[in-house]
């Protein structure tokens, strides 16, 4: 079972990617052999007045994703998903959920070293 | 007695104030800069400093053998200072408030207290006066924790001397300005009667309000601008202790980082009786004592 998540605006494979990790909309956790989605709501993370990317990365670790499939990632929450061993594909932005997943699947998304926006 | 002065707009003169007052303070009193982010009250005292030390926050520090990432800790922490994740605790001390709740609740007590710098307490005399002061590290988010022990050292050495304090405090209007007037028993709001002046003095008064502390108004440069805060302190009833003219002598003396006091007989002047002032202001008992005695 391979599963990855990529930061959605909302709960299908066709809704697009959210720019955001730590105050994305919500989750879309793909099975990459399956298909199947399951949507994890991001709610709680949006209206922290800090460490929402640190709170996301929790959330995704506990839904056993292996992968991150997102627009910009910060420094804490680099640093907190790196700790989770979850891999990170970044500027995903303007992709639906399905392509940013098809594209993934054929080897065109490169796994980011370093966070790609600048801390506050 | 502890006396505040405090402004919305900064530049306004809360420093000159703060300095001449202490100046002419009659018995023991201590000068007490809070404005820890740009702390200057010693430019004008030029204090003889005779201590300092480094003064720390209180943050998690995770004893990883005694942890089973049951998670509660980061559960509570609002800010995510501290999260597990896995079988792994991150902490992310510049992130922590110091609540002091992840330490609390950990059943195994495995967070015990790390330390994040704040900044440095300095203290020392000046020309009669003490002297204490907070200065803020550089990168440092929070100024309030590190005023509330600069803050915590005053009360012990007031409770130790009986004295009076004047506290510089910093402009603006959100946690580090209300953290400097919190303790006070006056507040001296400085502005100057121009419109900027008088429209950040709105929200000041606004600001602090809601602590029902006494308050009276020190127009600064007066003599520039129009009359709009003379008449807002008139229909808020807001008295004004002290006008300090818009003048090239004290210009001069400030520039060079003379306290304005020592300018002339009549600014001497001018802070002794808002010394006076603002002692009433702050014990209306007292003004009514001298009235029947």
């Amino acid at each position: 079972m391979n599963r990855i998540a990529v930061t959605s605006e909302g709960p299908s494979l066709d809704d697009q990617v959210d720019p955001r990790f730590g105050r994305t909309a919500g989750f879309l956790v793909v099975d990459l052999e399956t298909m199947d989605t399951e949507y994890i709501d991001n709610g709680r993370s949006q209206v922290m007045a800090q460490g929402a990317g640190i709170q996301a990365a929790e959330i995704i670790a506990q839904a056993g994703v292996s992968c991150l499939l997102t627009g910009y990632v910060g420094p804490k929450a680099f640093q907190a998903l790196a700790a989770a061993g979850i891999k990170v594909g970044q500027n995903l932005e303007g992709l639906t959920v399905r392509q940013a997943v098809e594209r993934f699947k054929s080897g065109q998304v490169e796994m980011a070293q370093t966070p790609n926006r600048a801390g506050r | 007695m502890i006396v505040a002065v405090a402004s919305g707009k900064g530049g306004t003169g809360k420093t000159t104030v703060a300095a001449s007052l202490a100046t002419v303070w009659d018995g023991p009193v201590c000068a007490v800069d809070l404005d820890v982010e740009e702390p200057n009250l010693h430019l004008f005292l030029q204090p003889n400093l005779t201590g300092r030390e480094t003064a720390y926050m209180t943050v998690p520090q995770v004893d990883e053998a005694k942890c089973t990432y049951c998670g509660a800790c980061s559960e509570l922490c609002q800010f995510k200072a501290i999260s597990v994740i896995n079988r792994l605790v991150l902490t992310f001390p510049e992130m922590c408030h110091g609540c002091g709740g992840c330490m609390a609740i950990c059943p195994e007590k495995a967070i015990t207290a790390g330390q994040r710098e704040l900044g440095e307490i300095s203290w020392g005399q000046a020309a009669g006066a003490g002297f204490l002061a907070g200065t803020l590290r550089i990168g440092e988010a929070m100024s309030p924790p590190l005023m509330r022990q600069v803050k915590a050292r005053l009360n012990q050495q007031l409770a130790a001397d009986g004295g009076d304090a004047i506290i510089d405090a910093p402009p603006g209007v959100s946690c580090p300005a209300v953290n400097a007037v919190l303790d006070s028993d006056a507040v001296l709001l400085v502005t100057e009667p121009t419109p900027f002046g008088v429209y950040d003095f709105k929200l000041a008064w606004e600001a602090f309000t809601p602590l029902n502390k006494p308050m009276g108004a020190v127009i600064n440069r007066a003599g520039v601008g129009n009359d709009a805060i003379y008449r807002f302190c008139r229909e808020q009833k807001l008295p004004i202790l002290a006008e300090i003219p818009y003048d090239r002598a004290i210009a001069e003396a400030y520039a060079r980082g003379r306290v304005i006091a020592d300018v002339s007989a009549g600014l001497k002047q001018t802070f002794i009786s808002l010394r006076d002032q603002v002692r009433d202001l702050a014990s209306p008992g007292r003004a009514q004592e001298a009235v029947h005695a």
